[in-house]
Formats: structure tokens, sequence, C-alpha cells
């Protein structure tokens, strides 16, 4: 699998990118729900980047979340920061369902 | 390498032995003993799956599951960092499962990822040695425990130990 994909969906009005690990239970909790709303997404599996990459998206990373943790959602670079399977958050931020 | 089901086991036993619960919702459960199990081939070991491992064990030793957080989150969550292993009130609870805090201080995230694995490791007696400044615990290894295991003191309370202050 690639460490980085762009997830097709019906609902692209946001630039989100989502930091996750290919092992994290949470992780895939969040990626199916962003499917499941059918939100455009660009997915990175940090645990499968190479040596390089994990070094230049850590700094990525951090900048938007110092705490290094997985999930995280960053919107449109960084006008929204979702840390953690925060479901309603989620839906709130980036869903037209009321 | 363990499969799936011995991983399961591993967890089951380790989770009587501290009176636990293992995580009641059966999706997120696989997910994270399959997480256990594809760490353990790739590192040699099963670190948490919802932390990034650095595959040098050094520096990833409070992070092998069981991991060195998991009593202090249970306690105050309730369920560990990945919500593997949980508490009775979230066993019979389960929606009450949700995500926590990351406990590991992100210096130490950060130390294990730009560990190099080939970088020469500590000869045994450059291992630094850290004292608890709440009770005096000793501890030898790279980075200062997570939680003291004695006082249960925080990370930041331990200093470094020089064994020959004056030299």
């Amino acid at each position: 699998m690639e460490a980085i994909r762009n997830i097709h969906g019906a609902i692209n009005e946001h630039e989100v990118k989502l930091f996750a690990l290919s092992t994290c239970g949470w992780c895939k909790k969040t990626k199916k729900l962003l499917e499941e709303l059918d939100i455009e997404y660009l997915c990175i599996d940090f645990d499968l980047l190479s040596d390089d990459d994990k070094k230049t998206i850590k700094e990525e990373l951090k900048e938007f979340n110092p705490a290094i943790s997985f999930p995280t959602i960053i919107i449109d670079q960084g006008e929204e920061v979702i840390v953690g399977f925060k479901e309603d958050r989620i839906r709130d931020v980036l869903s037209h369902e009321d | 390498m363990r499969t799936e089901e011995d991983m399961m086991e591993y967890v089951e036993e380790k989770a009587d032995e501290k009176g636990y619960f293992i995580c009641p919702d059966d999706d997120l459960l696989f997910d994270l003993i399959q997480g256990l199990v594809d760490n353990e081939g790739r590192y040699g070991y099963p670190s948490c799956p919802c932390r990034q491992a650095s595959g040098v064990k050094l520096y990833d030793s409070d992070i092998i599951c069981p991991c060195e957080y998991m009593d202090a989150d249970v306690e105050e969550y309730g369920m560990c960092y990945c919500g593997l292993f949980v508490s009775q009130k979230i066993n019979e609870d389960p929606d009450e499962l949700k995500p926590i805090p990351e406990r590991r201080r992100p210096e130490v995230i950060e130390a294990g990822m730009d560990a190099e694995p080939t970088e020469d490791f500590h000869s045994e007696e450059d291992i630094p040695v850290w004292r608890c400044v709440v009770c005096g615990y000793l501890a030898a290894r790279e980075l200062p425990p997570p939680i003291c295991p004695i006082c249960k003191a925080k990370a930041e309370r331990f200093s470094r130990f020089e064994i020959n202050p004056g030299r």
C-alpha cells in the first residue's frame, strides 16, 4: 500500500490532510468516517513512509500538533486542526449533515 | 512470529494479570490486534499500534504493549491510549470508549523518531542514570521513565544522576 494516497470523495471544498498510522485502530475509524462522509482527502500513513519522508512530514505535523500524535486532521493548511478521532467535531467541520 | 490468535491470547493474559478488560469494541479490538502483529513483524516487538515506534528498541521500551503509560491512563481515563485495555466501568459502558490525550512526552516521541536505526548504542556503562527527586528511585535507561514506578512522580521530576560528579 502507498504511504500517501489521494482518496476521492464528492465533498472537496476543503483541503483535508489526514496524518495516520496504518496500524492504529482510531486512525482506521477516522478513515472510515471520512469515507462515509464522502470527503476528498489526502491520506498519509506515517509508518509506511521512507525514513527521509518521515523526517520532513514529522516537522509538518509538529507545526500543527506539537504532541505528534495520530490521527491528526489538518484542514486548509491549519485553519482547523483535529487531533484524535473526534467524531462530532469531524462531522461538524467537514460534513453538510444537519 | 505470533499470529492474531496468539496475540489475542497474550493481550487477554495481560488484562487478566492487571484486573483490566480488553477492548469492548470488536472492530477496534480486531484492528489493534492486527496492528500489534504488524508491529512485531516490523520491529521484532509489539509496540503500541496507535504510536509511531522508532524501530530502535532502546527508544521504544516504554511503548511495548502493555506500555508504561497503561496503568496511569486506565486509572485516569478508564482505558489505555490505544483503547486495548479498559477498566471494568468502560467494559460495562462501551460508549464511553473515546480517544484520550497522549501522555507520552513530545520530546520522547521526537527523540525516537529522530533515532537512527544504525546509530551506535551506548555501552552498558554509558547508559545514563536518572534519579527521582521525589523518592530517590534510580533508573538506568536512555530517557527518564514516564512515571516513577515507586512514587508515581512524573518524568519531569527525574534528574540526571552523575555517579562521579567530581570528575
